[in-house]
């Protein structure tokens, strides 16, 4: 077990281990980035989106006659007009369909009613403004058990005869009649219902775009907020029937993407139809707002968990039934073949045979849900479940939460492990990781320390999360998104004076991959990391990938960029070979240089190579120095980690205050230390959002209770704790770099520490379960309700 | 629409411009004076993406009209850097990995800027409440938060070397 990666290469290469400084920085602490608002194009107009008021309503009529009097209003879009060219509705990545702007009914608040195309950012908005729109409200269904209700009103009578209800699926995994047998044979089972809320990305960029349609070369150019370009490309062309080659998706530096920046939104398809129309650049720019109401949402899941055990507390089975929110549409990114995502990885880190899952998805009158929020693949509702639920067993049985956690885990030797939902984990060492937690909280002292305040009326709870991830998709025998398979991509060219441009299918939204994949190539090449560029987010240029989310980018593209400078160096040293009049196999490699074997002082370096891969090749051998890879992964790859949460309670006012939060986290090799590091915060912050302050909420008619920040809650640095990391490593056994990925653990793996350290300040008041977020008011009433506050 | 004639000092230029009355600040920045270092990222004055200085006060610019600004001297994210020379909190917020995707960046630094004017030895409480109006989604503040610590503690050493060479400067 170590706790770090020993570097290979120097500093001034800068390979693998290495904390190098970011190559993106000196732009953006300059304020020189450029972001999608940041783009001014000549003759560029503006859009703006008419948005409904109401929930559920049917439209009788839109009079857009005042909007057209305003001096540089253009034109004004309905459903009508897109109606004529078949644009009114599109595909979900999920197989569903949305209205890019609907013709009869609304289905959301703040859906999209019509479009304004204007000369200014302004005027767009005078023109909304005055676009009349004569709603007639229609009866709203917002509980997703209510919408399962016999007789309930059928939201989406647009689908099949046979699928005339508001279920839109039903998907189970595991053995349903092993586990019911292993529950009924259990000593001791307990079962709890887990709602975890509706949240919002809220990156701090929103998002937007800029069309451009060039009529005369039949040319457009979609610059915009995507953390899949490629995919975005293919589905437009497919949808307008425009020619791909003639599509140029383009990425700019994006402010934060969390997967909220991986749908297609109506607003980008109301910007191209805008150009295609005007023949002019078209920029739509959404506020936070329209944001926070009406992009896709994460989690609304609702779980009924039931586990089994022995008396001992051996975990012998797990049963779950859950009720999935989509709103209105099923615009999850989920792979096609896994409608609830990832989350029959329910059975996390402990080692037991019986257990079965099932989800039904449903239609509600909201926006798209069932997106992402730092964890597209429903990973964090999975783990929160089965966090929650071995910490309720352990207080049943009067057990100590982290020993009943070492008795369960999968052991080291049982990797690779097989799930009993089918999941195969590629390596872990649990154990160490909770015992290096522990031992960096000082957990036994803390339970002492526990006992005495409780004695004395205080309320102070420690909570364990032992989380296991499930990140790159993916294999593309399982992994597809619209038939698209999940490999990715790289292509490195070494240019003749030893400078290199590497280009990759994922997308960076402020990871750092123009650093991170510089450090892979310079790992595997020798070249030093400064000469290394790195190049995503153009169509045009890049190969073909499918994207970056569900912490995909170092399993999958990341493999790909070694397996492409694995095929350099093999070229490298037929070039050395020639070059030095060896044989290839006398030859032996160091980062930057062949020499050969027993004579260290004839040696070529990569940058010689290089120059004479372009100057002085052998005959018989293609000139230049360039690879390209697609990475098709063998299995996803199982992070992992333990994280301890220490909470004291407000008796007066029911606040929590984390007073410490230790994270240890093992994400298999590590590329850059100070990266891994600072997607550990990120994470873990966006894990304590939802557990305390974040959730979008909806009152009865539809209305978002939370749709600007003053209500959706977004930590500061005053709420957010000083976090405390530490690591183990346990490579991936697959993975060419023996990584796995890290920018999603820590939101999944914090809210079930949260949760569970609030839980355990309170359970001797009789208190199993409190959903999150946990906010002052809500511990209030219970402490009220149990005669404390 | 009536337009006002304002004339406004940014990072040290006198600039002018005919503006409408309800034009925003941060946009006069931006797609008056194409300095895209200002930031958007809320219509409620909450995430601080547009601070930026206003006669030497922190300000959010999206809460000023573009007129509140005529006559006043405005300092952004692209006045701080002199030349090749990067202000120490520009230097420290990457040398701690005080950033990740950059969008919040400019308005967080400007910020800390005030900040540090305010208090040259803040405590790790002062400086978490000093950027309390200033929302990252990105970093979980905790480099942030060195960061800003790196740049007052080298920020102060400079101070001390320049009085100690030149006893009376007012500077």
């Amino acid at each position: 077990m170590t706790t770090e990666t020993t570097p290979r290469t120097s500093p001034e290469i800068g390979g693998m281990g290495h904390s190098v400084k970011r190559k993106e920085d000196p732009r953006f602490i300059r304020g020189a980035g450029e972001y999608i608002d940041d783009l001014v194009l000549p003759g560029m107009l503006w859009l703006d989106i008419v948005r409904s008021p109401y929930a559920h309503a049917t439209i009788k009529g839109i009079d857009a006659s005042e909007a057209l009097k305003i001096p540089g209003v253009l034109a004004v879009i309905t459903g009508a007009d897109l109606e004529k060219a078949g644009l009114h509705w599109m595909p979900t990545l999920a197989g569903d369909k949305q209205m890019v702007l609907p013709t009869t009914t609304v289905m959301y608040q703040s859906q999209e009613v019509a479009a304004v195309v204007a000369t200014s950012r302004y005027i767009a908005a005078d023109g909304v403004a005055a676009v009349l729109v004569d709603y007639e409200p229609l009866p709203v269904i917002v509980d997703p058990h209510k919408a399962l209700e016999p007789g309930a009103m059928v939201l989406r009578p647009d689908r099949a005869a046979d699928k005339q209800t508001n279920r839109i699926w039903h998907w189970e995994s595991g053995d349903a009649a092993k586990t019911d047998a292993a529950l009924a044979a259990a000593d001791v089972r307990v079962s709890e219902d887990i709602y975890i809320p509706r949240i919002h990305v809220a990156s701090i960029e929103t998002c937007g775009c800029i069309a451009d349609w060039d009529a005369v070369r039949g040319q457009m150019t979609l610059h915009m907020t995507s953390q899949a370009p490629h995919a975005i490309r293919t589905v437009l062309a497919l949808v307008s029937g425009l020619p791909e080659q003639n599509i140029r998706v383009k990425t700019h530096d994006m402010g934060g993407g969390f997967g909220g920046k991986v749908p297609v939104y109506p607003g980008y398809v109301l910007a191209v139809v805008a150009s295609l129309t005007v023949g002019k650049p078209v920029k739509w720019i959404e506020d936070r707002s329209e944001n926070l109401q009406a992009d896709s949402f994460a989690r609304d899941y609702h779980i009924h968990a039931e586990l089994g055990a022995t008396k001992a507390g051996k975990i012998t089975s797990l049963k779950v039934k859950t009720i999935a929110d989509h709103g209105y549409t099923d615009a999850a990114a989920d792979p096609s073949k896994f409608p609830a995502g990832l989350f029959n990885v329910i059975t996390g880190s402990y080692d037991f045979d019986n257990a079965f899952v099932e989800v039904d998805g449903v239609y509600t009158n909201k926006p798209p849900g069932g997106v992402a929020y730092r964890c597209s693949f429903r990973v964090t509702e999975a783990v929160h479940a089965i966090e929650r639920m071995v910490d309720i067993l352990a207080h049943d049985i009067g057990k100590d939460p982290a020993q009943l956690r070492m008795e369960n885990f999968i052991q080291p030797e049982q990797f690779p492990y097989k799930t009993p939902t089918g999941w195969e984990y590629d390596s872990g060492n649990y154990g160490v990781a909770l015992q290096k937690a522990m031992d960096m909280i000082g957990y036994d002292d803390l339970r002492k320390e526990q006992a005495a305040k409780r004695a004395k009326g205080e309320l102070m709870g420690i909570g364990i999360s032992s989380f296991t991830e499930i990140v790159g998709a993916g294999p593309s025998h399982d992994f597809d998104i619209i038939g698209l398979k999940m490999f990715d991509s790289c292509e490195i060219r070494v240019h003749p004076t030893g400078k290199v441009l590497a280009r990759i299918g994922v997308q960076t939204t402020g990871q750092g991959h123009e650093t991170t994949f510089a450090q892979i190539i310079a790992e595997e090449l020798g070249f030093p990391v400064g000469d290394i560029k790195i190049e995503y987010g153009d169509t045009d240029t890049a190969p073909y990938g499918l994207g970056t989310y569900a912490s995909r980018s170092t399993p999958v593209a990341g493999a790909a960029t070694a397996m492409a400078a694995r095929k350099i160096r093999d070229k490298a040293r037929k070039l050395a070979a020639h070059l030095l009049e060896a044989s290839e196999e006398d030859l032996e490699w160091e980062p930057g240089k062949f020499s050969v074997k027993g004579s260290p002082d004839r040696f070529k370096t990569i940058q010689e190579i290089a120059f004479a891969a372009y100057t002085n090749h052998p005959a018989g051998m293609e000139a230049g120095l360039e690879a390209v890879d697609y990475y098709d992964p063998p299995n996803l790859t199982f992070p992992f980690g333990s994280y301890i949460c220490v909470v004291d309670i407000d008796k007066g006012t029911g606040q929590v205050h984390i007073r410490r939060f230790v994270a240890v986290d093992d994400c298999g090799n590590i590329i850059n230390p100070m990266i891994v590091d600072g997607q550990i915060h990120g994470g873990l912050t966006m894990g304590l959002a939802p557990s305390l302050y974040e959730a979008i909420t909806y009152d009865e008619l539809g209305n978002n209770l939370a749709g600007t920040f003053m209500d959706y809650l977004v930590p500061t640095a005053v709420e957010t704790p000083a976090w405390e990391t530490g690591k183990t490593i346990t490579p991936s056994p697959h993975h060419p770099l023996g990584a796995k990925g890290v920018g999603e653990s820590a939101t999944v793996g914090a809210p079930p520490a949260i949760a569970n350290a609030v839980v355990d300040a309170l359970w001797h008041l009789g208190v199993r379960n409190v959903d999150i977020p946990m906010t002052p008011q809500k511990i209030w009433a219970i402490l009220h309700e149990k005669g404390i506050s | 629409m009536t337009t006002q004639h304002i004339t406004v000092t940014v990072n040290g230029e006198a600039r002018e411009a005919d503006v409408e009355p309800r034009l925003l600040l941060v946009h006069l920045l931006r797609d008056v004076f194409g300095l895209t270092g200002t930031h958007i990222g809320c219509d409620t004055s909450n995430c601080g993406a547009c601070t930026i200085h206003v006669d030497g006060e922190s300000a959010k610019s999206c809460t000023m009209l573009a007129v509140q600004a005529d006559g006043r001297s405005i300092t952004t994210i692209e006045g701080m850097a002199s030349g090749a020379t990067l202000h120490p909190l520009q230097q420290a917020f990457w040398d701690q990995h005080g950033l990740q995707c950059g969008f919040c960046t400019p308005g967080m630094i400007r910020q800390a800027a005030w900040l540090l004017g305010q208090n040259a030895d803040p405590s790790e409480a002062e400086i978490r409440e000093g950027i309390s109006g200033n929302l990252c989604r990105c970093t979980g503040y905790v480099n942030i938060v060195k960061s800003i610590q790196q740049a007052a503690g080298e920020m102060r050493t400079a101070a001390e070397t320049q009085v100690g060479a030149q006893p009376v400067a007012a500077s």
